[in-house]
């Protein structure tokens, strides 16, 4: 009997300290282009994610992120498809989505419809996402595809000497905001583009494109990413095509240039703008890769983490740093978050990180040129740190707004 | 040919004088009123041939498919597995020994092999029952393709075009005249015209097996009648193994071409099965001349189309298939 009573309490006691240790789990669902013309992009999007983890640790006070990944294409209904899984099958809580600039703008009007929840952009820029009617839950700690740009037509007009350009770029919104970014640059210092040729993301044979390259020009431009960057230049090399070459931020970045095959050595030399640089001498920066490098044994990596890696680093940190300033409180439609979000001040690998009324980032440009480390690696080297690069770049509110938004044919190639 | 003058005169009157024109755009210094309305020569030249050599690299792809269909009648949707599959034991080949000939060999006996395979343990064991080889093979595709995204990632791969092949070379076709009276003409990728050629040679070549050879002979027998050519004796399972092996063993071959001029990783497998679905559609199923010319025209409207009418590229190819399911349903040139 008394023997009984005893193994009782134990359980008893067992029971409740159980349900003492039992911990709240936070739901965060990521998504990332795990399939299509974006899978690299995406895969080293999640390695960003997984070394801020590393770094930062899952524990929010006494609560425990949880992590559930679902995989998109780029398409704008991929990303919505997944975020609706994400909340409606899995429950989460919090997003970190998406990756590309077309599902940017889907996921913030998709986020409208949930505005008790948050949704933190994982890495894409298209400038619409937030300039246009933004989603007062949705907040993006990376700058936009314009802002990247800033910095790059001029020193292409003025250290290079390029009058004349030509851009080749993929038909959607991200690489429409980058142009748009080169464009008001170089045409406002006095510089002409004389053709913009776009491309179906996806596009695998790119010789009629590269037939219809303008030989008149200084440089051309690439705003291509993923497959059709490697495609592209493959063709490229292969029709003997010798031009100065002038990269957008995804094209000139680790995922490009740690392809497999020699054609990306046509990039030796290539200007580019960017939110990093492989090269940057930055104590934060450097931190930063070699945790990314200790995350991964070299083969499952890239030499140095690619602008995706460091944009889904940035997103998740500046999330797990927010939540851990309102120690995981989640109530009331979570406002306490969303309020910390606002206000948060990151101090990011690529530089700090604050928001501006349309939750959209402030930060760090990097202006850079592509060198070869002497064993056949490929990195971009720093030419120029530009700090504080705001949305309207500059631009007062008025003027930016008139300018339009970007498209194939906006800006025109003017000052403004 | 002298019958169809006969039957259609004025059809033939209208393809003629549009034959006229085109060889007239390709050979002509065009007039400058021409040049500022649709653009430049160059431009235009460049994108019949790209979409020619492309139409070649179809060509592979979907001949192997069409000749499977025309004697077995199995619509192998795993085609464009075996394509990619091929892609990556080529581009394994040739970055372990640096040569690319020996990537066509590896690649189109490797991938034979999984045809001989499928062949044995797949379609033999549902003969005749259409709708379940087609579920299957689509089965089999989504599990190829998440075996391969295992096994090679995500990523790019590209196989390195030898150096003799690389970069362009002057063809005698002017596209423009300088003011000096100086002629200038096209430059174009050598390394398309090779493969170009080279697919001509097996379109050749098997045409002649085709229709000259005593295994073609019993081929040809077979797509019209399977029961009564295995009646007379012929080993009609060994026709099926051999054919599936050659099919599949010319989609290996296509994925190294594919992984040279542009590039292979997941998803290229749907593309091209699609790809060689609408050339088969068009030319005409189990037809290989129908293969060819489909594939000329898809390759052809795709690269015209991205020049001229970018934004609607796309749609160009899928509306000429279904101006060709409208009019034509059983393909340009199938027999039957």
């Amino acid at each position: 009997m008394h023997m009984r009573r005893v193994g009782f309490a134990v359980v008893t006691a067992l029971l409740l300290s159980s349900t003492a240790y039992a911990q709240e789990k936070i739901k965060v669902g990521v998504t990332a282009t795990l399939e299509g013309t974006y899978t690299v992009l995406g895969e080293d999007g999640m390695r960003g994610h997984v070394t801020a983890l590393n770094v930062l640790g899952k524990k929010i006070g006494d609560k425990e992120l949880e992590f559930v990944v679902a995989s998109t294409d780029a398409t704008p209904d991929s990303a919505v498809r997944a975020v609706r899984k994400l909340i409606e099958q899995d429950k989460v809580q919090i997003l970190l989505s998406p990756l590309s600039g077309d599902e940017g703008i889907a996921v913030k009007n998709f986020a409208k419809t949930h505005p008790e929840l948050t949704f933190v952009n994982a890495a894409s820029g298209a400038q619409e996402t937030t300039y246009v009617d933004p989603a007062p839950n949705f907040f993006r700690f990376n700058m936009d595809g314009a802002q990247w740009q800033v910095g790059l037509g001029k020193y292409a007009y003025e250290t290079k000497g390029y009058r004349k350009i030509a851009t080749v770029g993929e038909d959607y919104s991200f690489i429409y905001t980058q142009v748009f970014g080169l464009a008001l640059e170089f045409c406002g210092l006095g510089g002409k583009i004389s053709s913009r040729q776009w491309v179906p993301l996806g596009t695998k044979d790119f010789a009629s494109v590269i037939a219809a390259l303008p030989d008149d020009v200084d440089a051309i431009y690439l705003g291509l990413g993923g497959a059709d960057a490697v495609n592209f230049l493959n063709q490229y090399q292969q029709a003997g095509g010798k031009a100065h070459l002038m990269g957008g931020s995804i094209m000139i970045d680790q995922t490009i240039l740690s392809s497999k095959g020699n054609a990306k050595n046509a990039l030796i030399g290539t200007i580019a703008a960017s939110g990093q640089a492989d090269t940057w001498e930055d104590p934060r920066w450097q931190k930063f890769v070699k945790a990314y490098q200790d995350s991964f044994p070299p083969e499952k990596r890239f030499p140095s983490p690619s602008l995706l890696a460091t944009n889904y680093y940035g997103s998740t940190m500046a999330l797990i740093l927010a939540l851990r300033e309102v120690n995981g409180d989640l109530s009331d439609n979570q406002s306490k978050l969303k309020a910390a979000l606002a206000k948060i001040e990151i101090d990011a690998p690529n530089g700090k990180i604050k928001l501006d009324s349309n939750r959209q980032a402030i930060g760090t440009n990097f202006v850079t040129e592509v060198v070869d480390d002497g064993k056949g690696a490929l990195f971009s080297k720093v030419v120029k740190v530009i700090p504080d690069v705001n949305q309207t770049l500059g631009y007062d509110a008025a003027t930016f707004a008139k300018i339009g938004l970007p498209s194939r044919t906006v800006p025109e190639c003017k000052k403004y | 040919m002298t019958g169809f003058v006969e039957r259609h005169p004025i059809w033939s009157l209208i393809i003629l004088l549009i034959m006229a024109f085109l060889a007239w755009l390709i050979f002509a210094v065009w007039p400058p009123g021409l040049e500022e309305a649709i653009g430049r020569k160059k431009v235009f030249l460049s994108a019949v041939f790209n979409g020619i050599t492309l139409g070649g690299l179809y060509f592979l792809v979907a001949s192997g498919f069409t000749l499977i269909f025309g004697l077995m009648r199995n619509v192998n949707l795993a085609h464009g597995s075996l394509y990619l599959f091929g892609g990556y034991v080529g581009y394994g080949i040739s970055a372990a020994t640096g040569s690319w000939i020996l990537a066509f060999i590896a690649a189109f006996i490797v991938v034979a092999i999984i045809g001989v395979l499928l062949q044995l343990l797949v379609f033999r064991r549902m003969e005749g029952q259409d709708l379940r080889q087609t579920m299957v093979t689509i089965g089999l595709s989504i599990v190829f393709a998440d075996l391969m995204l295992w096994a090679f990632g995500g990523d790019f791969y590209q196989i390195q075009t030898p150096a003799w092949l690389i970069g362009p070379v002057q063809l005698p076709l002017m596209t423009a005249m300088k003011s000096s009276g100086e002629a200038v003409f096209l430059q174009y990728p050598l390394v398309r015209l090779v493969i170009f050629c080279g697919s001509v040679v097996i379109g050749i070549l098997m045409w002649l097996a085709l229709n000259r050879t005593r295994v073609g002979m019993i081929v040809r027998a077979g797509v019209d009648d399977r029961e009564i050519l295995a009646a007379t004796g012929v080993q009609i399972q060994l026709v099926f193994v051999l054919v599936f092996a050659f099919g599949a063993g010319l989609a290996g071959i296509a994925g190294v071409v594919g992984g040279t001029f542009q590039s292979i990783s997941p998803g290229e497998d749907t593309r091209f099965l699609l790809a060689s679905l609408v050339v088969v559609i068009v030319g005409g199923m189990g037809s290989i001349p129908g293969a060819a010319l489909g594939a000329i025209i898809i390759g052809l409207a795709e690269q015209l189309g991205s020049v001229y009418i970018p934004t609607y590229a796309i749609v160009v190819t899928f509306l000429i298939m279904v101006l060709v399911l409208a009019l034509r349903p059983q393909g340009l040139l199938a027999r039957r």
